[in-house]
């Protein structure tokens, strides 16, 4: 047991006691953050610190498929997002004309928007190829964050835990801050705590899903169990009510 | 020497990574700036400070990567 468990902590209410508050925002995140602690006005409006960094904005924007760059740049300005999601890619060598001008404006973007970075090591299927890859983002983008995926499988995209807690702690022993792509599964939650993680990221339903939050007892049990660490939901959202939902008042809102 | 490149065959005379990536340059198959791009070879990280003398040899497997949009 990691000194993040709390000993005897009750377990949550099985009623899921979401709500939906109009005075939040109506686009839905990419992922939010949410802390233990409960406001008035709900933990959106109270700040998040993630590793160290304290963020006022609980949004985390990702920059992909949107239909321009113009467009993200304009979504990245107008969600005051402190938290960018980027990723890495093989070059496209011998069509580089054809690359080059979309990766050197992106790059622009990027580094104009003073927004952090969070890197992913999405399309891994192995602890080493997430290594590998975590250590290609951080020397390109210059952060020692890394959202870590490693993956169990094309079709579903589900966490491989058993890759992820071996590549957390390699990753961490080398100074990342990682952000581990994982289930609602308390025993992994707590060999990533032991592995050095800091924040936790469950998914909510599978990636590309959109089911919204599939099993929210689940993640109240990590609420309850883990009540010191921030958790981001990441996967599965798919309509602004999902990223509204509400929790009663003894239990930290998945936002 | 024939080697894979981002998964295809590519034949080259580099030796090294540093040599690879400037002959790719002066093929017109890269335009990516040295510090754009990160690499591996054979699965492992060759940081940008060791591909000078990271060798290359028959059949290595060299991945060259960049930024891309991503969530």
């Amino acid at each position: 047991m990691t000194q993040n468990h709390r000993e005897g902590a009750a377990l949550p209410p099985d009623d899921d006691g979401g709500t939906l508050d109009p005075r939040q925002a109506s686009d839905p995140p990419t992922a939010a953050a949410s802390n233990t602690r409960a406001m008035d006005n709900g933990p959106q409006d109270d700040p998040v610190t993630l590793y160290g960094v304290e963020l006022r904005s609980r949004l985390l924007l990702g920059t992909a498929r949107y239909p321009s760059p113009a467009h993200l740049e304009d979504a990245v300005a107008a969600s005051g997002a402190e938290i960018l999601t980027v990723s890495l890619r093989r070059e496209a060598i011998g069509l580089a004309a054809q690359s080059e001008g979309e990766a050197t404006g992106f790059w622009r973007l990027l580094r104009s928007s003073g927004a952090r970075l969070l890197p992913n090591t999405a399309g891994c299927f192995t602890a080493q190829e997430a290594i590998t890859t975590a250590q290609m983002a951080r020397e390109v983008f210059g952060v020692d964050w890394i959202k870590l995926e490693v993956i169990g499988g094309e079709d579903t995209l589900h966490p491989e835990v058993f890759g992820l807690v071996e590549a957390a702690t390699a990753l961490t022993a080398e100074g990342f801050k990682v952000f581990p792509y994982t289930t609602a599964d308390l025993s992994v939650a707590e060999r990533l705590l032991e592995a050095g993680c800091e924040v936790l990221m469950p998914w909510g339903a599978p990636i590309g899903t959109a089911r919204g939050l599939a099993d929210p007892y689940a993640l109240r049990m990590m609420r309850a169990a883990f009540p010191e660490t921030p958790l981001i939901v990441d996967a599965g959202i798919g309509r602004p009510s999902h990223g509204r939902r509400r929790w009663s008042s003894e239990w930290t809102p998945f936002c | 020497m024939r080697i894979r490149l981002n998964g295809r065959t590519w034949e080259t005379e580099a030796r090294t990574v540093a040599a690879l990536l400037e002959e790719l340059r002066a093929q017109g198959a890269l335009d990516a700036a040295s510090d754009t791009v990160a690499t591996a070879v054979n699965g492992a990280f060759t940081p940008q400070a060791d591909r000078p003398t990271q060798t290359l040899s028959e059949g290595d497997a060299v991945e060259i990567v960049s930024p891309r949009q991503g969530g």
